[in-house]
């Protein structure tokens, strides 16, 4: 099964958006993470990194991301990482909720499941 | 790897000498990113400095390469912004540059690799009002003076720093287009840049060092006109 992390700059966001994907996600694992190394507003590359082997349990792990270094610290995280792992240009809440729906799938892949969550570009709130 | 040596003992000393400065000039720094920014470039970089400095210092074997490494490793785990993986995730890509040791030449590859590292993750052009305007003047005014002009180290590093100072300045009245400061627009013109600012200071501590570490005085030179070369202006 597809992974996910949902990667803020502030850890209580992520955990909020991997609540509300969780709604949706069955037995997908959706993992928080966020936060500096003194707990205030940041990302950190070693925290993602562990947050990726937590998520994967085989099939590799899509990432949902929100703003600036979080996407710069997400991919040394993965160059760090052995799990397979991609990031969805997508909108991080929206997002995460359309992979979580996809990662139900039993045909769900990395692809299939990035895919939907950058999807969520499109979706018209008015 | 090669056994301690003087160059190690310098490099420690350069990872301490920056954390003391960018500690100085935390609260300049926070200024500066609390115009176009988001106020935390100055706390990020001193902690993950001052962090850095007490990694290298305990180092059982600091050579030059396992010192930047370190303090690359340990800026990635402590700085927690965009200057973790820039500043940080590029000295550790770097190091290997330095893995024979430091020479005019080895120091000429490490600044070109880190460069190369800064724009490739972070898609900064000259111009864009990022770290980076004042690291290319910096990288090919060094490489220029020792490869071309046959400066002595500490020479070449001070043209350097005249041309970051140069950078730093240009970083004022441009527009940015990278970074937190671009969702400012128009509204981040005749701000001088955190990034590029904290790029300087480094540059002017590892002059300091290294004049330091080979009993020199630190030259007076002027900056040689343009040293960014063709293809590096931004387009926009």
């Amino acid at each position: 099964m597809v992974g996910l992390v949902v990667v803020s700059h502030s850890y209580t966001a992520a955990q909020g958006i991997a609540e509300i994907a969780a709604e949706m996600a069955g037995e997908t694992n959706i993992e928080p993470v966020g936060g500096d190394s003194d707990g205030g507003i940041g990302t950190v590359p070693d925290d993602i990194e562990a947050a990726l082997a937590a998520a994967d349990d085989g099939d590799g792990v899509v990432v949902l991301v929100d703003l600036g270094s979080a996407v710069m610290n997400t991919e040394v995280a993965i160059e760090l990482s052995d799990v397979e792992t991609v990031i969805a240009d997508a909108p991080v809440l929206e997002g995460a909720v359309n992979a979580a729906v996809a990662a139900t799938s039993p045909d769900a892949t990395l692809g299939s499941v990035r895919d939907q969550a950058e999807s969520a570009r499109n979706v018209d709130k008015l | 790897m090669s056994a301690p040596n003087d160059a190690g003992a310098a490099a420690v000393a350069a990872a301490e000498n920056v954390a003391d400065r960018i500690e100085a000039e935390r609260e300049h720094l926070t200024d500066l990113d609390s115009a176009i920014g988001d106020a935390d470039h100055g706390g990020n970089m001193a902690r993950g400095w001052q962090a850095a400095a007490e990694a290298v210092a305990g180092l059982d074997n600091p050579t030059v390469e396992a010192v930047v490494k370190t303090a690359g490793k340990t800026l990635l785990s402590e700085v927690g912004g965009a200057s973790g993986p820039l500043y940080g995730g590029s000295l550790v890509f770097a190091s290997a540059e330095l893995s024979d040791g430091l020479t005019a030449e080895s120091a000429v590859a490490f600044a070109e690799t880190y460069l190369e590292k800064v724009q490739d993750r972070g898609d900064a052009k000259v111009g864009d009002k990022t770290m980076v305007d004042a690291l290319v003047p910096a990288v090919h005014t060094f490489k220029k003076s020792v490869e071309t002009d046959d400066l002595p180290p500490v020479d070449a590093l001070a043209k350097a720093v005249a041309a970051a100072e140069n950078g730093v300045a240009f970083t004022v009245p441009i527009r940015a287009a990278k970074g937190r400061a671009s969702y400012l627009g128009w509204r981040s013109v005749g701000h001088q840049d955190p990034g590029a600012t904290s790029t300087l200071y480094i540059i002017e501590e590892l002059l300091a060092t290294a004049a330091d570490h080979l009993n020199q005085e630190i030259p007076s030179v002027d900056a040689d006109s343009p040293t960014i070369p063709e293809g590096e202006a931004s387009g926009e």
